[in-house]
């Protein structure tokens, strides 16, 4: 298998009034061709900056990343224009995200016209446009019609299609099912799905629902307050996780059976501020098992199993 | 047991534009003492309507509540006057709201908030009322000291627990929680719901939990509601509903939901959408989307039939295949 994507040390702080903001500090990971990362973690743990960061809608404070090999950490405009072919992202609302002017069709025909496909020939993009549209599961009938007269599903659908629309070879989805019902969830999961198979495609996954990333990851990675805690394949994750934090996500998670009800552990107190975090383990305040040392030392990831890496000092 | 709350064909709509959109549909449901029921179901199913009309506060216009009966300890809810729906609200039912972001008002302090209540479904002094505000604050796992703050110094969870504080401020006898963890994080929907439940046996509450995540109504509930199109289609205690699925959208919901303990390749979702409130199939409502729908389906509105002992289904396939037996 060969890597597709890789990220080193990425950090990306935000100015504040109160200090510098740690929203992604220092995250690695790389990314097989064909396959899916998940990236889980809670509000403000820093997924969807990271996701951001790779398709270079945020420009990044310090960190590498390598597509293909190629490092685009410093891309030029104009090659970070051509580089968009290949890297496109679904976004989280369906509501927000695409242009309620705009029917349909110039909706997923737009990145086309930009990129000037198919030589600029309009019918072929047409044409091109229907096929998609046949391809995520939306009627040709609904090609003049306008987001507000579609549900929430379907305007997911035309997210998808859009970013299609250039036969890219990655996508970061930031939170695709989130804004559905949960059986319209399954349909787009399973289009999703369809899709990576027929056309090899490559996913970053970003979710905060812990079955939802189960059931579509190959690898998984745990974020909390913009680090890295616990990265490891999806079904491994599920039988044995070796950090604090890890386990307590884990065992909040309400399961739909009668007496499921797994030992809970629950975790004290909130999130705590990005903002100029305190040295040492973030996760250290809310932490049952804490040593001294945890609040000293950011602990790094380490290789505790074959393909598990975890970053805690307990290890 | 003794119940103590009984619908009985409650119907609501909201009429617009000439439009009229049946949001709940002869609707029937009793809730016992000290029960705890889930109301599950979809965007648009008609779940947070039905809460308002308990509550008495469907928005008028658009909403009436053109038929049905809602008795709660022996009187008609839907009967009373505005008065006396306002001693009611907030001391004998009282409801958590989704959103907890938008439901506390920003301009007063969390505690005044709290004591609001009280001061206005008990007779007390101002100070008594600060008094048992703070006890309500550390009830809910906030230091009384913060009293005097406001909404917007608090975090999502900790605003929550404030609402869950007015709501149980003055011990309701029934408590209707709208979606009370959607807005949040899973560990702090733990924390959350370990609340919830606690003060529900201290208090001896009755309680309706409004959700469409069945795993927390695994967690909270003893009997379940399933809603689909303002009507309820399956009614059982949470060991039947969860373990001796009957009707074709309970179980297409359980297939929509991704396992964590085994490992399926695909889902298998339900087909469809939701049919348009303002126009309902004249037959079952489900039938468009289901995978065993036949004639009958299609023309004729299924009764519910009892198929074991306290548990309910909407569905006449599931009345047919016990004629076979």
């Amino acid at each position: 298998m060969s890597e597709l994507l890789r990220v080193e040390g990425l950090k990306k702080y935000f100015k504040t009034p109160k200090g510098q903001l740690h929203a992604v500090d220092g995250v690695s990971f790389s990314i097989e061709k064909g396959k899916t990362l998940g990236v889980v973690g809670e509000s403000g743990c820093g997924k969807s900056t990271l996701g951001r960061c790779i398709i270079h809608l945020l420009d990044t404070t310090d960190g590498k990343i390598f597509f293909e090999g190629k490092d685009i950490t410093n891309i030029r405009k104009e090659d970070l224009k051509e580089s968009r072919k290949d890297m496109q992202m679904i976004f989280q609302d369906p509501f927000s995200s695409i242009n309620p002017r705009m029917t349909v069709k110039s909706i997923i025909m737009e990145p086309m016209v930009i990129h000037n496909m198919y030589g600029g020939d309009k019918a072929k993009q047409e044409e091109k446009v229907l096929e998609i549209m046949d391809t995520v599961g939306l009627a040709r009938r609904l090609a003049d019609s306008y987001p507000h007269e579609l549900d929430g599903g379907r305007r997911q659908r035309i997210g998808i299609a859009r970013a299609l629309a250039l036969e890219p070879k990655f996508i970061v989805c930031d939170e695709p099912v989130s804004a559905l019902d949960v059986s319209i969830q399954a349909q787009i999961l399973n289009l999703m799905q369809d899709l990576q198979e027929e056309r090899g495609l490559t996913y970053i996954f970003i979710t905060h629902d812990m079955s939802v990333v189960k059931h579509i990851s190959d690898d998984i990675c745990v974020m909390y307050l913009g680090t890295l805690v616990e990265k490891c394949p999806a079904d491994k994750l599920f039988e044995k996780q070796f950090h604090p934090y890890t386990e307590a996500l884990l065992s909040a998670i309400p399961v739909a059976k009668v007496g499921a009800r797994r030992e809970r552990i629950l975790l004290k107190g909130e999130i705590t501020s990005p903002i100029n975090p305190e040295p040492g383990c973030r996760f250290a305040p809310r932490c049952l098992r804490a040593k001294p040392e945890c609040f000293r030392k950011q602990p790094e990831l380490k290789e505790l199993e074959p393909e598990h890496f975890v970053a805690c000092h307990l290890y | 047991m003794e119940n103590i709350l009984e619908i009985k064909d409650l119907t609501i709509q909201y009429r617009a534009d000439n439009r009229i959109v049946e949001a709940v549909n002869q609707l029937n449901l009793t809730l016992g003492k000290g029960e705890s029921l889930g109301l599950v179901g979809e965007t648009g199913a008609g779940k947070t309507t039905t809460a308002l009309g308990i509550m008495g506060l469907i928005p008028d216009p658009p909403g009436i509540v053109t038929g049905g009966e809602i008795i709660f300890e022996g009187e008609d809810l839907l009967k009373q006057n505005k008065k006396r729906m306002r001693s009611i609200r907030g001391k004998k039912i009282s409801m958590i709201f989704q959103d907890p972001m938008t439901s506390l008002n920003p301009v007063m302090t969390v505690g005044s908030q709290i004591a609001e209540s009280i001061r206005i479904h008990e007779r007390c002094s101002k100070a008594e009322a600060a008094t048992k505000a703070t006890e309500m604050l550390e009830l809910v796992g906030i230091p009384g000291e913060r009293y005097g703050e406001y909404p917007h110094q608090f975090s999502g969870g900790m605003k929550q627990r404030v609402v869950i504080a007015i709501a149980l401020s003055c011990n309701p006898e029934l408590l209707l929680a709208d979606e009370p963890t959607t807005a949040l994080d899973v560990t702090i929907q733990a924390q959350v719901l370990d609340l919830i439940v606690k003060l529900k046996k201290e208090k001896q509450t009755s309680m309706i939990l409004i959700t469409h995540d069945l795993g927390i109504v695994a967690e909270v509930c003893d009997k379940v509601a399933i809603m689909y199109a303002g009507e309820i289609v399956e009614y059982g205690s949470l060991e039947q509903i969860y373990n001796h699925t009957c009707h074709p959208y309970t179980k297409g919901l359980f297939g929509s939901i991704p396992d964590l303990d085994s490992h399926v390749k695909r889902l298998s979702p339900i087909p469809g959408l939701m049919p348009d409130p303002a126009d309902l199939p004249a037959g079952c409502s489900f039938c468009p989307r289901c995978t065993c729908a036949c004639e009958r389906c299609e023309s004729e509105n299924p009764q519910m039939i009892e198929v074991e002992t306290g548990h309910f289904v909407k569905c006449f396939q599931i009345g047919k295949e016990e004629e076979h037996v």
